[in-house]
């Protein structure tokens, strides 16, 4: 399916077109990596709802990114739990072997690195969502061996495979 | 001897799979829910049952329920609320990642309850492995008659549909809930109406939490007699805590509501890590005031908790200890709550800012006579004033931290420095 056929079957869940516009943004996102204005104007059009609803859903959730994000976007939680678990120490060898600060992408576009909100899985703090998956009980040790897996992923494929081929958690 | 029946089918290989499930009774309740009892019996099993909502309000199930008016002119909707934002809380997860038949079996049994034909599943975004594993199983579920039309043989029908959440920490909240379902930014709306009767596109509506659904089944299989006789009559019920921080083993444990938090602590989930002592727990997630390390001895129920100063909420239970700043503890959270503010109410979206900044300042050793009498008025100013529970939650759990351990903010203003650092 296309990404207009994959949003019109999305929007068939619901009697009002306008609740179709948070899974279809989320298709958008999949399909286009981020969500720039064109990509929403195009979602608006396809669901035939005001652009602004559109606008205001893709800048009020924090999954959303009307900005381009990094192939991998390591999304560190540093709430309680996990700060509690050293999350902390986690972030701060993520950003020397990664050589960016928080919220910064690497110049080659592979990763971008940011703090998340509780991901629901404190049983395994302190932890990072990459792509789909959630990587626990993080030691410098185990970001190491995930970043070097997650750089093998990129020297073995090309292209489009990419943002979909993050190998799964352990 | 409790036995465990919310999470028998965790650690169960392929306990994710319709066949697992079924070949250990499940569905059975949904087909004898159908067979043998009118809606209205449903409701009053689960009102006998005194089964509360597992989500953190503590609101009687059953009750809920009857507020649907029989008669609406309109459709009626069943939602779940699977947004499990509360930090400190990954229960909800864990059922739809592993035992997903459980929440759909209770879906369709509570849809039967109170004639809802559509349920939505709000799940957060995160959750993909979750969000999987339920579209999965609600594809068997459909293939094998147990959602659909005339769900085995009745006259019942009943679709499941999943909709995504994109991270907002407000969408567990009802209303608020309801208007990102419509399409809409996530903020609450004002009672009344309360969704009962007028919820989603307008509609008679339940919201129900993963857990409390997955009670339902066993309600009707065992009785309501049973479930009562678990724990605490007024707040029964096998129950599903969330251990995790400085303790030796962190992890999901099912339990009888109203287990002492000591027990749960120190026995089930091993104390403290080797050399530490425990200096506080939150015990229903983040919005839960925390309880100094000499109040463990309460029951883990709603009335016990709240007796105590603090609340079940999510039971999601943190520990903390006595390496840790509390002054820390408590700008991580407001911190947290600043974030998720939806900006609705002034009170929670300036109030929390300006808490925040005055709780950065005194963690950094550069707070000021008078910082901890304007936390209060701060606290003062948000609690009450708001739409919804969020800013309430936040303000309680300031105060909390203020009440139990203002030696060490009072430390930090004095000697101008973390003296944990």
């Amino acid at each position: 399916m296309n990404m207009r056929e994959k949003i019109e079957a999305a929007a068939a869940r619901y009697p009002d077109q306008r609740s179709a516009i948070m899974p279809a943004l989320l298709i958008a996102q999949k399909e286009h990596g981020h969500l720039p204005g064109p990509v929403l104007e195009e979602v608006a059009d396809i669901l035939d709802v005001e652009r602004i609803w559109v606008y205001e859903l893709a800048t009020f959730y924090t999954l959303f990114h009307t900005e381009p994000v990094g192939m991998f976007h390591l999304q560190l939680c540093d709430n309680v739990s996990c700060m509690l678990c050293g999350s902390e120490d986690v972030l701060r060898h993520l950003e020397e072997v990664l050589g960016i600060k928080k919220d910064g992408t690497t110049p080659d576009g592979l990763f971008t690195l940011s703090t998340v909100e509780c991901l629901g899985a404190c049983e395994m703090a302190p932890v990072m969502q990459v792509g789909d998956d959630y990587h626990g009980d993080l030691d410098i040790s185990r970001i190491d061996a995930l970043l070097d897996r997650l750089r093998a992923v990129v020297g073995q494929a090309t292209g489009a495979d990419l943002a979909a081929a993050a190998p799964p958690g352990e | 001897m409790f036995e465990p029946v919310l999470l028998r089918n965790v650690d169960v290989p392929d306990g994710h799979l319709l066949a697992t499930y079924t070949a250990g009774g499940g569905y059975q309740a949904l087909a004898k829910a159908l067979r043998e009892h009118t809606p209205d019996e449903i409701i009053d099993l689960v009102k006998e049952s005194n089964l509360r909502g597992r989500g953190g309000a503590g609101f009687p199930t059953g009750m809920k329920w009857s507020f649907v008016p029989k008669q609406a002119g309109k459709p009626k909707y069943l939602c779940c609320n699977a947004d499990e934002g509360e930090p400190g809380t990954f229960k909800d997860r864990i059922i739809m990642e592993r035992d997903p038949h459980q929440l759909i079996e209770g879906l369709a049994i509570s849809g039967y309850a109170i004639g809802a034909e559509t349920a939505y599943v709000y799940i957060r975004g995160e959750y993909a492995l979750a969000i999987r594993r339920l579209e999965q199983a609600i594809a068997e579920a459909h293939a094998k008659g147990y959602l659909g039309t005339r769900i085995l043989g009745s006259d019942f029908s009943f679709v499941v549909h999943i909709h995504c959440g994109a991270g907002a920490y407000i969408c567990g909240e009802e209303t608020a809930m309801l208007d990102s379902l419509e399409g809409k930014r996530a903020q609450p709306r004002l009672k009344p109406p309360f969704p009962a009767v007028e919820g989603l596109y307008a509609s008679p509506t339940v919201i129900n939490n993963v857990e409390t659904l997955a009670c339902v089944p066993h309600i009707v299989a065992r009785g309501p007699g049973w479930f009562r006789g678990i724990g605490p009559d007024k707040s029964p019920g096998p129950k599903l805590y969330c251990l995790s921080g400085q303790v030796r083993k962190p992890g999901l444990y099912e339990l009888p509501m109203g287990i002492p938090l000591r027990e749960l602590v120190e026995d089930r989930a091993g104390g403290p890590l080797p050399g530490r002592k425990i200096k506080a727990v939150i015990p229903g997630g983040v919005s839960a005031p925390l309880i100094p390390a000499c109040g463990l001895d309460v029951g883990m129920d709603f009335d016990s908790l709240a007796a105590a100063g603090s609340m079940l909420g999510s039971a999601g239970v943190i520990v903390i200890d006595d390496s840790t700043c509390i002054v820390k503890v408590a700008t991580r959270i407001i911190e947290f709550f600043h974030h998720e503010s939806c900006g609705k109410c002034t009170p929670c979206r300036e109030g929390l800012n300006w808490v925040v900044k005055v709780l950065r300042r005194v963690e950094a050793g550069q707070g000021a006579p008078g910082d901890l009498e304007q936390l209060e008025a701060l606290c003062k100013g948000i609690f009450g004033n708001t739409f919804c529970a969020l800013g309430d939650g936040a303000a309680m759990g300031l105060r909390a931290a203020l009440t139990h351990f203002e030696h060490e903010f009072v430390a930090h203003i004095e000697e101008r420095r973390c003296p944990f650092h």
